[in-house]
């Protein structure tokens, strides 16, 4: 039991200890997307070479080993494009895309020969620069990695290696030397705002939940990221699960809570095995337990899976889920935390906004404050992806302008082929399905909280998803539409019956059948429904097709008026065509076409006659030349 | 004919069994129907009507609440699923790098729709989901629990030939 002072202090030398002997740790990245990319096959490659080679090979540290390379694998180090990712430490060497096949050089020439595998370095596109260590790619330079630091370096299944690098040192100072009123304090005055969406004062929140009293008080952590197109909570909790722990055990002191729920996305099965293994093994330890670090005072935690419900980010619908409901909100006030779980006072916060707790614990509010701006200091993590030559996870401060995201970090924008090209650029969708769009405009605005509402999208979650200029922004409004409709708990009539017309509405304008009415009744019905929902997922509903509106009015109207899609995106607004210079004029195309639409002599190019065609694609299937186009 | 429908007795017999010791490890506490519903279904690959009749009985909750819970949340299957569930990302950047033509391709090859997502053989479901939240491998498909990423219709195409040339082997 850890109910002495010096315990922790223990298990780091302990650990140091065992760190000792070795000469070389190779890291490799077993995020999901390394994973997918072959990274466990990578390991086990590497492992074989190591030992064919002489060495010992260390997965797991004991005490007094006597192993030479310790082979760990760490959560997502976020380039997910360029994995597998392996790093060689101490020289922090990084390769790319590497493959079980190059185990044999990468041990030799960089273990045995003290070289670099020069085909396996980054090279940088923009510049042609070869990049040696991590911290020379532009991708990861550019960044300011405070919440990600740890993620994608340490093995996140071993509380010992967290434990040596400071983790839950934070924790033992909250339970151990502060009252629940400091850690309130504390927080509120380094400024952290919820990163779920909102941006509400994290200790403001908490200091609300401290004054309720009741027997009885509950944390939830809400790791049920569902806003498609980000994955940084996913990365979180696979990459670094004892941080964010910490950060729960921390917010259990500072409301007097002696218990917490972890509710994960049931689509993260990693993460939830992860953030399962922690908890356990922090009990073990009895960090976690019926006396946390002496205080007498007892905290535990469970894992939850969600079940797949969008809704149930939303926090009474999240409560719901946990009571064995069907997730569905409640209208706010009560506020959870006069009246949460089983009608207790609850926090719940974001994994994002939990990791940074023990930070601010450790390094005070003022260090917190150094970065970022007045309103919205510290970090953010976004998930940069789309039509983006580096798409992954990136931390950049609060402010950070659009322009050094996509450009800089993001190397440019791409084409629909995945070339780099420099007039590409369309706009960026920040906050999923309920944020909006920003444009040309808005790359030099700084990236906060506030200016972000003032433009009218959300920092939401910080997914961030770039579009070139092949992207239709009809669809993309009928996309997130589409999402949210789905995902609408049908409670409220606003958000059940509104998302189902406007989606209508928008199918109208796509296939070309709108008239000079639909644009008109699609912003009232959109400002009814944003008005009128009960809860944030209806609310927020709209903003997709208000910023489209807003941004790309000449979109709709080209649509409507002039029955085409500007991008050339709309299959049913496509004009059909033949090209003259693929036709062979075989003529079996208007053989096929049973509204006689295409004419043509025998081995000439033919033609099709827009106005009769149906579009039913016919033709394009018997063509052998691919000729046919925009059908 | 009477061995026959013993075998379907007993299998009853075994399949409650199994439903009791979830129910047990719960203690029979209706807070906890979903992750006992989940434990169910991964016993069972979907909700049979009578299994959910029967944890409502020994909850002591109506059946219309169990199926409330279990039609409510996407992950739980009221229909039997194939061998091989295929989960399509519908993403944000799944979407605007092309997922939408996997998944036409994908139900055009195994002859499924969204209603009927099922191949008759049983081997193949086909779902579209959300976010797999593996968006820096746009677009993202999943056989069971294997990560496909960068996925072309051509290259889905290959990946269920090779499922279906393995289990004609």
């Amino acid at each position: 039991m850890l109910t002495d002072m010096q315990t922790l202090e223990l298990i780091k030398q302990g650990y140091d200890k065992a760190v000792k002997p070795i000469q070389h740790r190779i890291i490799i990245c077993a995020g999901t997307g390394c994973v997918a990319n072959g990274s466990l096959k990578v390991f086990a490659a590497l492992k074989k070479e190591v030992e064919a080679n002489g060495l010992t090979a260390v997965v797991t540290l004991e005490e007094c080993n006597e192993g030479q390379i310790h082979l760990s694998k760490s959560g997502c180090q976020g380039f997910c494009q360029m994995g597998p990712l392996v790093t060689v430490e101490p020289e922090g060497i990084l390769y790319v895309k590497v493959k079980a096949e190059d185990a044999a050089e990468i041990i030799k020439t960089t273990l045995i020969d003290k070289s670099k595998v020069e085909r396996l370095l980054y090279v940088d596109p923009a510049h042609g620069q070869v990049c040696h260590t991590q911290k020379e790619i532009p991708f990861y330079a550019q960044q300011k990695r405070i919440e990600l630091g740890d993620c994608g370096y340490i093995d996140p299944e071993d509380i010992r290696e967290y434990i040596a690098r400071g983790g839950y040192y934070a924790a033992r100072r909250a339970y151990a030397k502060m009252t629940a009123q400091q850690v309130c304090e504390e927080i509120t005055a380094s400024g952290l705002r919820g990163r779920g969406g909102g941006g509400f004062p994290t200790g403001k929140k908490w200091a609300l939940t401290l004054q309720q009293k009741s027997d009885k008080k509950y944390v939830v952590c809400n790791g049920d990221e569902g806003d498609p197109g980000a994955f940084m909570d996913r990365s979180l909790m696979e990459g670094n699960p004892h941080r964010v722990l910490e950060g729960i055990m921390i917010a259990g002191r500072a409301i007097e809570a002696d218990f917490a729920y972890v509710y994960v996305r049931a689509e993260y099965p990693l993460a939830v095995e992860r953030v399962r293994k922690a908890v356990e093994d922090a009990r073990a330890l009895g960090i976690l337990g019926a006396d946390v670090f002496g205080s007498g005072m007892a905290f535990d935690c469970e894992v939850m899976e969600g079940a797949g419900a969008f809704v149930c980010g939303e926090e009474t619908a999240l409560m719901a889920s946990i009571e064995g409901q069907r997730g569905m909100p409640r209208p706010k006030p009560p506020f959870p935390a006069q009246s949460g779980l089983w009608g207790k006072p609850t926090v719940i916060n974001n994994v994002e906004t939990l990791a940074c707790v023990p930070l601010i614990i450790t390094n005070g509010p003022g260090w917190y404050r150094e970065c970022g701006t007045q309103g919205s200091p510290g970090t953010k993590t976004f998930a940069l992806t789309g039509h983006v030559a580096n798409t992954g996870l990136i931390e950049v401060p609060f402010g950070s302008t659009l322009r050094k995201i996509v450009f800089d970090i993001g190397g440019g924008v791409t084409d629909t082929t995945g070339e780099i090209d420099p007039d590409a650029f369309k706009a960026v969708q920040i906050g999923g399905p309920s944020g909006g769009c920003l444009i040309n405009e808005h790359l030099d605005y700084p990236l906060d909280f506030d200016t972000v509402k003032k433009i009218g999208a959300m920092v939401g979650s910080g997914g961030l998803v770039v579009m070139n200029n092949k992207t239709c922004m009809v669809q993309i409004a009928h996309f997130f539409m589409r999402f949210t409709q789905n995902e609408s708990c049908g409670k409220c009539i606003p958000c059940r019956e509104g998302t189902k017309q406007m989606l209508l509405l928008l199918e109208q304008i796509m296939e070309g059948k709108a008239t000079a009415k639909t644009l008109d009744t699609l912003q009232t019905l959109a400002e009814a429904v944003q008005k009128g929902s009960l809860c944030g997922l209806g609310k927020t509903a709209p903003n997709p097709v208000l910023s489209t509106l807003n941004y790309f009015r000449h979109e709709y109207e080209a649509h409507i008026f002039q029955k085409r899609c500007p991008a050339g995106a709309c299959k049913a607004l496509a004009i059909p065509e033949i090209s003259a210079e693929l036709c062979k004029g075989c003529g079996f195309c208007a053989k096929k076409c049973p509204v006689g639409a295409i004419t043509g002599e025998r081995k000439q190019p033919h033609k099709i006659d827009a106005d009769k065609c149906i579009r039913c694609g016919a033709c394009a299937q018997a063509c052998k030349f691919n000729a046919v186009a925009g059908v | 004919m009477c061995s026959s429908c013993c075998n379907a007795q007993q299998e009853q017999v075994r399949r409650f069994e199994k439903v009791c010791r979830i129910l047990d490890k719960h203690q029979h506490n209706p807070s906890r129907l979903i992750p006992i519903l989940q434990e169910v279904q991964k016993e069972y690959r979907y909700l049979p009507e009578e299994v959910m009749a029967f944890i409502a009985t020994s909850l002591g909750v109506s059946p219309a609440k169990v199926y409330g819970v279990a039609s409510f949340y996407a992950n739980f299957a009221l229909k039997p699923k194939g061998k091989y569930v295929i989960h399509i990302c519908e993403g944000t950047a799944c979407h605007v790098k092309g997922s939408g033509k996997i998944k036409d391709a994908l139900f055009k090859k195994l002859n499924v729709t969204p209603e009927n997502n099922t191949t008759p053989d049983m081997l193949f479901t086909v779902q579209p989901v959300s976010c797999l939240g593996a968006c820096g491998l746009a677009p993202v498909m999943t056989v069971n629990e294997e990560v496909h990423g960068q996925v072309t219709p051509e290259a889905a195409m290959v990946i269920i030939d090779e499922i279906i040339k393995k289990e004609r082997n």
